[in-house]
């Protein structure tokens, strides 16, 4: 228990020092340190709990609670300034409505409210606990060197780099918080801080963009946050509990409709359809914002807690159709983002849609809440993390080196800037090639859907294309090989390389390790949580591992084979002799120039949100309808 | 089946794959021929065109275009073995998917504009039959609650009469996997020349010949599939398979290419109508 | 004996031609001529292609287009020049923007007269050049030993 706590806390202890402590080489000193200590103590705690099952602590007192009220007063007295005086007042009036619900709350039923266990650490707490430690530490290191070069780039900025690490680290201690709480009340707390922290980020820039975008990201998850304190307080009021692990034992008329209003929470951290804007508007945050909150680590929150209400549709009378319709919301989300993704000329944009499209199957997977499905949606979670924060970071040392990120000028990024490029090459393949990481869970989505819910498949059909449509697309342009520009020289700062080079083993490593993930940690929790598990056969496994080391063996051919008979494009007969050019009309040289498509006119960005978000609200609707 | 038989149909699926495939690619041009009023070339032409371009010197335009067009020639072979090894189809259809994006990727790798359009046309093909070739796998799971290949193969009952939308949907998008007009928008077998050859148009000598083998391999394994719908009885699978067959040649000879967007557009259409709504259909029953 | 002269695909270049040997180049493809019967094919691309056919005499702006051709032909390779013109330039041979015949720029293995060219007479030339082809083939197998 002393891990659980330590890991909530410590990086809280690191981002009070980070804020008083303002000088370079001491910032450097501690952020290089805490990342060491927090992978360190992460590894420790799987080391600890990793064959116990489910362990609870109780772990609290009415003390604890108070402070976790005051604090939440507090903040909530921040926020409610901070929008005043950015008259933003419907993100002010929610943060009102919350406050006042706590409060009401708490003088209300404060005194009784008394939870049996306050923390917990299962199998999936685990995995959550692995990928915020080392990917949270690890994007952390990166913005050491990331934010100087940022500032440098973007000389307006005001430079606040000390408040910038003190959010990154509290932002960790909330995480932890979030995947150890069993207490809802202690767990809405965290949440709420995840929520701050990512508003305070987005607006890091402080220009009229980021301000307006950091208020909608704040409005939606305030919304969410609203389900959630209206969950809770339904929950005790009806059913005298505010445990997250007694949620499956109750009767369905009391468990229903709160699940809804949590799921709902869900869905707006997640940014599922609807909701789906305040993500893209979050990347104008500097890149590791994106890469941390945006995509590996806070947006997680969201689908991890509707994982941990997969029981509860899987096993409550009713709760199946209830979980239909929250795998419905997914399903259009995994869908239209996919297709809104081909449109995008911008990689973060692409790498923001493809995130919200994978939280969509993973919620789709966790909606229907059978243990194959449930498999599959915590195998997401994993590879997702490790390959989008590799290519999120990737993208942002790109940009510094390219000016700008846009997926056109990443032509023959492999001859500019290598060791990045095979990142991100590595990174694409994770996210959708058989036989990396993602697609062994899209497979097992598949099984798992097709025996479920067939229509649900035809979501997954249309989407898989559509996904391998746009990054193909992309792997195409960074794979390319092109002259590189006179005087063209990368720079990369050591603290960006080492991470990068890390995701990427990270990666790799977890492709061709996923059957040992799956056998010693996701089988065990699924096994104690559903009484059955999943598992891919032998053979398929021998075949997965067998085609993963032909793609990785196979281009190590490369080093031996260096002699070819190099002949020019072919041009139509009009290559000047100098490489890549050709005599165009009147004569004139002119260089190759390709573009992509983007087939905006049938996957355009602003048709689909409607039809998007005009179904996903009516399901969502038809969801709290159910719950009712 | 048990190990010692299923190392033997591989090894028969290596070597005879090709043969299968060079024939039918020659009796293919044959028949073409003959609807349009020609004599056409020698039965076993295919393998003259690849033993030459195994002889011819190599050129390339750089050294990785070699080894990822060797990857997809891998990875077709590939998903062959392990469906006649009757192994998992869904698997087999992602390695497929693994072998095509090399292919699209050898040609993005030559930065040449005519192979460029091919590899953005190939994707658009593999986005527009994509979906249709997972509900195939999907469809055949519901009737046979069976992901394997040979458990499939031995269900009871021929899987047309009960797929039957979904049969036609794949019969449609085969058009597309074939490289038959008039959905050979990303290369052709013919002289349409306003891409020059598209994808391919960067490889020559023993790549080319590659790819062409690799075609084949591809071809027989989709001809595996369309045998799957009647399994029950092998001579009428493969009867129908050669129908099918002569069906794309003469939908091949009596149209000319159309644009991507219809390629998409129809792709989709028909694997939302036919191949949904079959699969609605099993899900209601 | 190789396969090379049952597979002959070829490229064929219009250098200034007045469309006559054109017509019949691909007349030789039709029904009545049907060189497919022989395994030729008419490629497009040079990179797949063994044989060069030209027709049209070569002037300053064509001439680097078919050197450009024929160097991205893999060896072997041979050259066909169809027609008057791609021999010796024809009647176009004394004006001030043509060159000659297409062996100013590239080496031709075979001549295929006639204004225009006819289909038997172009068929024969590239059967000629499948001698040259075989020829050239082994002779690369003997330098590569």
């Amino acid at each position: 228990m002393n891990t659980v706590l330590f890991l909530i806390l410590f990086p809280v202890i690191v981002a009070i020092l980070l804020l008083v402590l303002r000088q370079l080489a001491v910032r450097k000193f501690i952020v290089v340190a805490s990342t060491i200590v927090l992978i360190v103590a992460s590894i420790f705690l799987v080391v600890q709990y990793f064959n116990t099952g489910a362990v609870f602590f109780e772990f609290g007192s009415y003390a604890i609670n108070l402070g976790i009220f005051i604090i939440e007063v507090i903040l909530a007295a921040i926020i409610i300034f901070i929008s005043i005086k950015h008259k933003q007042f419907l993100a002010a009036l929610l943060m009102l409505i919350g406050a006042a619900a706590t409060i009401w709350f708490e003088i209300a039923h404060g005194e009784e409210v008394h939870a049996a266990n306050n923390l917990f650490v299962d199998n999936l707490s685990l995995i959550m606990t692995i990928i915020i430690g080392v990917i949270g530490g690890l994007i952390a290191l990166f913005s050491l060197g990331y934010m100087e070069d940022y500032h440098h780039h973007h000389p307006n900025v005001k430079n606040r780099v000390p408040f910038f690490f003190f959010i990154v680290y509290v932002f960790l201690g909330a995480m932890f918080g979030v995947v150890f709480a069993n207490n809802l009340m202690w767990l809405f707390f965290f949440w709420e801080i995840t929520t701050f922290c990512s508003f305070f980020l987005i607006g890091y820039g402080r220009d009229e963009v980021a301000i307006k975008n950091a208020f909608n990201a704040l409005k939606m998850n305030l919304l969410g946050g609203l389900g959630f304190s209206a969950a809770i307080i339904f929950l005790f009021t009806n059913a005298n509990t505010i445990e997250l692990n007694q949620l499956p034992g109750l009767a369905s008329a009391v468990v229903l409709l709160p699940v809804a209003l949590l799921s709902f929470a869900g869905m707006t951290k997640s940014a599922q359809m609807p909701f789906s804007s305040w993500l893209l508007g979050a990347m104008v945050a500097p890149t590791p914002v994106s890469a941390l909150l945006h995509s590996s680590t806070m947006v997680k929150a969201g689908v991890y807690l509707i994982i941990r209400l997969s029981p509860v549709f899987a096993f409550v009378d009713g709760g199946a159709l209830l979980g239909l319709f929250v795998s419905m919301v997914g399903a259009v989300t995994f869908l239209i983002t996919a297709f809104m993704a081909i449109s995008q000329t911008d990689a973060k944009r692409v790498l923001a849609y493809s995130t919200i499209s994978n939280l969509g199957l993973i919620i789709v997977c966790a909606g229907i809440g059978s243990y194959q499905l449930v498999w599959a949606a915590i195998m997401i979670v994993i590879f997702h993390a490790v390959a989008k924060a590799l290519l999120f970071l990737s993208v942002g040392t790109v940009e510094h080196n390219l000016g700008d990120r846009v997926i056109e000028s990443m032509d023959g990024l492999i001859t500019k800037m290598p060791v990045v490029a095979v990142g991100m090459v590595i990174g694409i393949a994770g996210m959708f090639l058989a036989p990396f990481g993602m697609l062994i869970s899209k497979w097992a989505a598949l099984e798992g859907l097709v025996t479920a819910n067939p229509i649900l498949t035809v979501f997954v059909a249309f989407g898989s294309a559509a996904t391998l449509f746009f990054w193909t697309k992309w792997l195409g342009k960074i794979i390319m090989i092109k002259e590189k520009p006179a005087g063209f020289e990368a720079k990369i700062p050591t603290s960006e390389k080492f991470t990068l080079t890390t995701l990427a083993i990270l990666t790799v490593v977890a492709c061709l390790g996923f059957s040992l993930i799956s056998k010693y940690s996701l089988e065990p929790f699924i096994f104690a949580n559903y009484g059955n598990t999943y598992m891919l056969s032998q053979s398929n496994v021998a075949i997965l591992v067998m085609m993963m080391a032909f793609v990785i063996v196979l281009p190590l051919s490369l080093l031996f084979h260096k002699d070819i008979n190099y002949r020019p494009q072919y041009l139509a007969g009009t290559n000047t002799g100098e490489k890549e050019k050709f005599y165009g009309s009147l004569g004139l040289t002119r260089e190759i120039t390709l573009r992509s498509f983007y087939l905006s006119n049938i996957f355009g960005e602003e048709k689909l949100f409607k039809l998007g978000v005009i179904s996903s609200i009516l399901l969502i609707i038809i969801m709290f309808g159910v719950g009712m | 089946m048990s190990g010692i038989n299923v190392w033997i149909s591989v090894v028969l699926y290596i070597i005879f794959a090709p043969i299968a495939g060079g024939l039918i690619a020659g009796i293919d041009r044959i028949i073409s021929a003959r609807m349009q009023g020609r004599v056409g070339p020698p039965l076993l032409q295919p393998f003259y065109d690849v033993f030459k371009l195994m002889a011819k010197e190599s050129i390339a335009v750089n050294r990785q275009q070699k080894l990822y067009v060797f990857c997809f020639l891998f990875f077709v072979i590939v998903t062959g073995a392990i469906f006649f090894a009757g192994g998992d189809l869904l698997l087999a259809i992602f390695a497929l998917t693994l072998a095509s994006i090399f292919l699209i990727i050898a040609a993005y790798s030559t930065f040449s504009p005519y192979a460029y359009i091919g590899a953005e046309r190939e994707m658009l093909q593999v986005m527009a039959y994509e979906p249709m070739v997972i509900l195939t796998v999907v469809g055949m799971f519901m009737v046979t609650k069976s992901f394997n290949v040979l458990d499939i193969a031995s269900y009871s009952q021929p899987l047309l009469y009960t797929l039957p939308g979904i049969f036609l949907g794949f019969l449609f998008i085969l058009t597309i996997k074939f490289r038959k007009s008039p959905f050979d928008i990303s290369m052709s077998h013919h002289a349409h020349q306003e891409i020059v050859r598209g994808v391919i148009t960067e490889f020559s000598g023993p790549e080319l010949a590659m790819v062409e083998v690799a075609h084949w391999y591809e071809n027989v394994f989709l001809l595996g599939i369309v045998c799957l719908f009647f399994a029950s009885n092998w001579i009428i699978a493969i009867v129908l398979a050669i129908v099918v067959y002569l069906l794309e040649i003469y939908i091949d000879n009596n149209n000319s290419r159309l644009k991507w967007q219809h390629t998409l557009g129809s792709a989709w259409i028909v694997a939302l109508i036919l191949g949904v709504g079959n699969i609605a259909f099993l899900a209601l029953r | 004996m190789s396969y090379m002269p049952k597979s002959p695909w070829l490229v064929h270049y219009d250098a200034s031609s007045c469309n006559g040997c054109d017509i019949e180049v691909l007349a030789c493809l039709t029904p009545l001529y049907d060189v497919e019967r022989f395994g030729i094919l008419n490629i497009g691309n040079p990179k797949h292609a063994d044989i060069f056919v030209v027709t049209g005499s070569v002037n300053e702006q064509n001439k680097s287009v078919i050197k450009n051709i024929y160097d991205q032909m893999p060896n072997p390779k041979v050259v066909v020049a169809v027609g008057a013109c791609a021999s010796s330039g024809g009647v176009f041979r004394e004006c001030y923007n043509v060159q000659g015949g297409v062996d100013n720029v590239i080496p031709v293995d075979v001549y295929v007269p006639g204004c225009a060219a006819r289909p038997e007479a172009i068929i024969d030339g590239v059967v000629q050049a499948l001698g040259v082809l075989e020829g050239k083939y082994k002779n690369m197998v003997k330098v590569a030993k």
